[in-house]
């Protein structure tokens, strides 16, 4: 498909990543979407729930009681066979917890859209990365968005991901950064993107009363081990079907999705590795810097998880210090993302690299320009120190 | 075994010599020819009836976590309006959930509020036990006051549960729905009887279903209709429904027995039997009084 095709079959508009989103669900048609307010994923569900009451869509709503429940019902509507969505943040996506392991152990392939936030105590209802990276190892792939445009796009591959692989996704945007910001979003024919995601097929569903299924066994040591390895091996092959899925997306879009966003990483030396809204901060110091002249880069992961570490570790072999910015504390330990940038130097076989870690944005702090300047700085200046740097 | 009995639950199930669950799902998904689809809270039922690679269940079944059946059956109602109205199926079909007391008085009672008022169309039954029998007898609020458990234990400074059981009926009922009743297993035919009947109302239902458990009432494996049949004969349990909010005893029972003749049937209210604890016994006594005088009101 050339570019002129595709500019005539995209609509732009200005939405925010909430209603970006919301948009994206539109286009998708789920048969069930169970929700439960949370700021700040209140936008998402607010959206299609007036989008419901114009008769743009025919989703059946279940406004539940809590998000244990919202989670809950989605499951049984998933089961059920048909398709199944819902949104979170923060406490509620934490409230969902119990509930997260048995989709993904049932390879159920629900979306769930994400405004990540801050957790509680004390109380902040703004974005960072604390609430999905508590939930990270529970067989859910995780995919980052920067702004609403990606927050759009990430749905829809999303969806197609979780129904093609059997996996549940989690679309992530930070909470207000990007669910709150109006931006400019190309959002693509509903017709186009009816057709790249189908309609779902489900297989073993509840509503076969022909075939009646069993779904949610009691599994016991002869045989658990055995299912969580099977689960393992099939998270792993959904790295290479992301790919194809970003790949055909790029033919209906025009634009590229992928692992990870490698921007002025060419011959970059000195790179910052982090996910989320904040890479526009960082590609904006990057720009500023390059035209100093200085050989600086930044790296920014898409897929989360699975996480892609020999890829990324590839892409990193050839840079000089690095730093990793983690939107998440870790009590008592290093943060997640800086965590498995090492284990991606290990498996990629470098050794040499000197790696710093940071923590910025938490409970919606500011990140400034400044803030990069700084950490490329100590790059530069071979400041890696073996201790968490805060950017407050 | 008959085979009209175990056309949904087959006789390949695990529960203990002597539970009276299997009856109870036997009993309430025989009293309907149309399709079911049965949600499971985690508990006893699930546990023994499901051990991979076995299942117990011909019909489709779904367990996910303890809590959550109430919400789960709300998504798989709204999940067929939606698949009839696309035409990927033909009709719905009726979905039962099955419970414990734990995961119905306690630990799922939110999701079961949410599920009743926003009028999913459901019937939820609960098999109440009086207690956390799965995990080994612990107390539960639909524990009765005086029993003895494995987390209410009595002994010297203690006679056992010191508080009186939720009034769950009560709270099911403050929802305003069309059709709940209390049974009990051991009266086999109203069980049937309430059951088509909560299986025919549009929208929730709901099943109070007394079901003695041999291993943590402590009784013999032999009893448990019996024991149950006390449980009725005292006033303990009355089976009684409630329909567009008008209330019905189904078992008017004359003479009631004295509570001690259900309390003696069992281990877990040996203690009460002990010179120091013979005011518990008085209090239940007026408790159960109280407590039929009540509902006798609530008929007029």
């Amino acid at each position: 498909m050339n570019n002129k095709t595709i500019k005539n079959k995209t609509n732009i508009k200005a939405l925010n990543g909430g209603y970006a989103m919301a948009e994206a669900l539109r286009q998708i048609h789920p048969d069930v979407m169970a929700v439960y307010p949370i700021t700040p994923q209140t936008t998402i569900i607010e959206t299609y729930a007036k989008m419901k009451a114009d008769g743009l869509v025919t989703t059946e709503i279940i406004q539940t009681e809590s998000e244990h429940s919202a989670m809950s019902a989605t499951i049984g509507a998933c089961s059920a066979g048909a398709r199944a969505v819902t949104a979170s943040s923060s406490q509620g996506l934490l409230h969902m917890a119990e509930t997260l392991p048995v989709v993904s152990g049932l390879g159920l392939p629900i979306v769930m859209c994400v405004s990540s936030r801050a957790l509680s105590a004390p109380l902040n209802i703004h974005g960072e990365h604390g609430d999905v990276m508590a939930i990270r190892d529970f067989g859910w792939v995780q995919i980052f968005s920067e702004q609403a445009q990606d927050a759009y796009d990430n749905t829809i591959i999303a969806l197609r991901l979780a129904e093609m692989a059997g996996v549940p996704v989690m679309p992530i945007m930070d909470g207000f950064h990007t669910s709150h910001t109006t931006e400019r979003v190309e959002v693509l024919e509903d017709e186009i993107v009816a057709s790249f995601v189908g309609e779902r097929q489900a297989e073993n569903a509840l509503t076969d009363q022909e075939n009646p299924v069993t779904i949610g066994t009691l599994a016991l040591q002869n045989t658990y081990f055995d299912f969580k390895i099977d689960q393992e091996k099939n998270m792993q092959k959904t790295k290479t079907l992301y790919k194809k899925i970003c790949a055909e997306y790029g033919k209906i879009s025009g634009r590229k999705h992928g692992l990870f966003e490698a921007y002025k990483m060419k011959d970059a030396e000195n790179v910052i590795v982090m996910m989320g809204a904040t890479a526009g901060t960082v590609k904006d110091t990057v720009d500023a810097l390059r035209a100093e002249g200085k050989k600086v880069g930044l790296l920014k992961i898409n897929l989360f998880r699975p996480f892609p570490y020999r890829e990324v570790g590839a892409e990193l072999s050839h840079a000089k210090n690095i730093a990793v910015l983690d939107r998440a504390m870790a009590f008592g330990s290093f943060p997640p993302l800086f965590q498995d940038i090492l284990t991606s130097m290990q498996s990629a076989g470098s050794k040499k690299h000197d790696i710093a870690s940071y923590i910025y944005g938490i409970g919606g702090r500011d990140t400034m320009q400044a803030h990069i300047e700084k950490v490329f700085k100590d790059l530069e200046d071979g400041e890696i120190s073996n201790k968490i740097k805060y950017l407050q | 075994m008959n085979k009209e009995l175990t056309k949904k639950l087959s006789a390949g199930h695990a529960t203990c010599q002597g539970c009276g669950i299997p009856a109870i799902v036997r009993a309430v998904l025989g009293a309907t020819d149309e399709p079911v689809i049965v949600a499971n809270a985690t508990g006893c039922l699930e546990v023994t009836t499901t051990i991979y690679p076995y299942t117990a269940w011909k019909v489709p079944y779904v367990h996910s976590v303890f809590g959550n059946a109430a919400a789960t059956a709300a998504g798989i109602d709204a999940a067929q309006n939606a698949l009839v109205r696309s035409g990927k199926i033909k009709k719905k079909a009726k979905v039962v959930v099955f419970g414990g007391d734990g995961g119905t008085y306690d630990i799922g009672l939110q999701a079961l509020s949410g599920a009743l008022e926003r009028g999913h169309d459901f019937l939820y039954v609960c098999y109440d036990n009086e207690g956390y029998m799965n995990t080994g007898g612990q107390r539960s609020g639909a524990t009765p006051y005086g029993a003895n458990t494995e987390t209410a234990p009595a002994g010297e400074t203690s006679f056992g549960k010191a508080q009186q059981r939720k009034d769950l009926m009560e709270i099911v009922n403050a929802h305003g729905i069309k059709y709940l009743a209390q049974s009990n297993v051991a009266f086999i035919h109203d069980l049937k009887k309430k059951a088509k009947k909560a299986l025919e109302t549009e929208g929730p239902s709901f099943l109070l279903v007394l079901q003695p458990c041999t291993q943590l009432w402590k009784f013999p494996t032999s009893q448990y209709v019996a024991v149950g049949k006390l449980a009725t004969e005292t006033n303990f349990w009355p089976l009684y429904e409630i329909e567009d909010r008008k209330y019905t005893i189904n078992n008017i029972v004359k003479t009631p027995k004295p509570i001690e003749e259900f309390l003696k049937t069992q281990g877990r209210f040996k203690h009460l039997f002990s010179d120091k604890n013979k005011e518990v016994i008085s209090k239940i006594q007026s408790e159960v009084d109280k407590n039929w005088e009540k509902l006798q009101k609530k008929c007029i």
